[in-house]
């Protein structure tokens, strides 16, 4: 038996109460507690990214977190980029491009993609393959994936 | 995961404490980049897990002093590749620091960490050695100072003794004007761990600082007093026996899966004389002030 601790978390922008195992990862609560599966679990070793969420604005991989040290801390998911149902200008890039394919790392890729807007809305091609170098695609998107940021940082979305 | 318990002390004292009560059985979390690994893959098992993010003597920080600058245990590479000091006394362990893992490592995982967790291959080991930074190590007796080369003994293990934790690293400002520059090999472009990883440091009087490391069980520090190194008129051929001396310590692994020994002692002389060769040249700019 693990213990148990109760933290408290804003996740997009919503404060949430939990009781979490100490266990338990960020990614396991996001997904099984609370139901935001649009991160994924894949290599779970912070190698491939899929599992990218913001912690107070700072990307980090939630598979090597624990939920713990999530406590009082301001997370962001993929599920808080849509506004009222509207895709961000970024996830319409996406989608302009077709850089989703079989789409399972799409979510922490456009974690990454935001994240990196924010601190640099003008980024260089190498900049932004550097802010996405730790987000791996295995049906190898990423020349969609980068004409994506880079369009919608130039604004040239549908 | 395996079941653990876990400890968020708020004071030093607090988690001296836990680690004095537990012993071996208590390992310590920063970052985390490491230690889930461990705990996920089995071949770290400890009773309790101590987080260090809430002790508020080792808080995010990097402290200036006239004698240099002090990062606290707490402190991420995030946060010392972004800040301006460091870029401007200290470009190389910047450097080094910049290629820890991708943008999400680089968020979580902490300086402290990356020495305690005491891999050969730590970038940050030989910039941090090349400026002879020192450990601040917090016990149950106190404090006490170890530089960097006698800290880290071998692979995953560090100096440190029963219930001591590292409180800071103190990296001290070189003298002016200083060129460094860090420099590592890697299988490709992009997240990698390093084949190769070397810091060199020159200053105005001559003397030369190498630092490399996945060479053996530990990086290793070496210091050139001759100037011959430093003296940009010196060509290659008469440098070369001076870097065989400082090189004479490399016994790169013949089992590594990142590259053979032959080939990392081969890339090792290459990266000796770039790094020494940038280091003049950002000592002939100026260098860092």
């Amino acid at each position: 038996m693990s213990d148990i601790l109760d933290i408290t978390v804003v996740v997009n922008g919503i404060e949430r109460n939990l009781e979490v195992a100490v266990n338990h990862t960020l990614l396991d609560v996001l997904r099984d507690q609370l139901g935001l599966t649009g991160t994924k679990e894949c290599c779970v070793e912070g190698e491939c990214g899929a599992c990218t969420v913001t912690m107070n604005g700072r990307t980090i991989n939630s598979c090597i977190t624990l939920a713990v040290e999530a406590d009082g801390a301001e997370i962001g998911t993929v599920e808080g980029l849509a506004d009222h149902g509207h895709l961000s200008p970024l996830q319409q890039a996406f989608l302009d491009t077709a850089a989703p394919q079989c789409g399972f790392c799409i979510p922490g890729q456009l974690v990454s993609a935001q994240a990196l807007l924010d601190r640099n809305p003008n980024p260089t091609l190498e900049e932004v393959q550097e802010a996405l170098g730790g987000n791996l695609c295995r049906c190898a998107g990423y020349r969609q994936i980068t004409d994506a940021v880079l369009a919608a940082a130039a604004g040239e979305t549908s | 995961m395996r079941a653990f318990g876990y400890a968020r002390p708020e004071s030093l004292e607090e988690a001296i404490g836990l680690l004095e009560e537990h012993g071996s059985e208590a390992m310590l979390l920063a970052g985390g980049t490491d230690l889930m690994l461990g705990l996920r893959g089995g071949w770290s098992k400890p009773r309790i897990v101590v987080d260090l993010k809430r002790v508020r003597e080792l808080a995010s920080g990097i402290e200036e002093s006239d004698a240099g600058l002090t990062v606290s245990a707490a402190t991420v590479m995030t946060d010392i590749t972004e800040d301006r000091r460091m870029q401007q006394r200290f470009p190389a362990l910047v450097e080094a620091a910049v290629v820890v893992g991708s943008v999400q490592i680089r968020n979580r995982a902490t300086l402290a960490g990356n020495i305690c967790n005491c891999s050969p291959a730590a970038d940050t080991a030989p910039p941090l050695m090349v400026y002879g930074a020192v450990v601040i190590a917090a016990g149950p007796a106190g404090t006490r100072r170890i530089p960097v080369e006698e800290f880290m003994v071998g692979p995953g293990k560090t100096a440190l003794a029963a219930a001591e934790l590292v409180a800071a690293i103190e990296v001290p400002f070189p003298p002016e004007p200083y060129g460094a520059a860090y420099l590592r090999h890697t299988r490709r472009k992009g997240t990698d761990l390093a084949s190769v990883t070397l810091a060199c440091g020159v200053d105005a009087s001559g003397t030369t600082r190498l630092a490399y490391g996945s060479m053996g069980p530990r990086p290793f520090l070496e210091i050139d007093g001759t100037g011959v190194l430093a003296d940009p008129k010196v060509p290659d051929e008469a440098k070369a026996p001076l870097f065989e001396t400082i090189f004479a310590k490399a016994s790169p692994s013949p089992t590594s899966m990142r590259s053979g020994p032959e080939y990392r002692l081969a890339m090792l002389r290459v990266l000796g004389a770039r790094a020494l060769r940038t280091a003049i040249e950002r000592l002939a700019e100026g260098g860092s002030k």
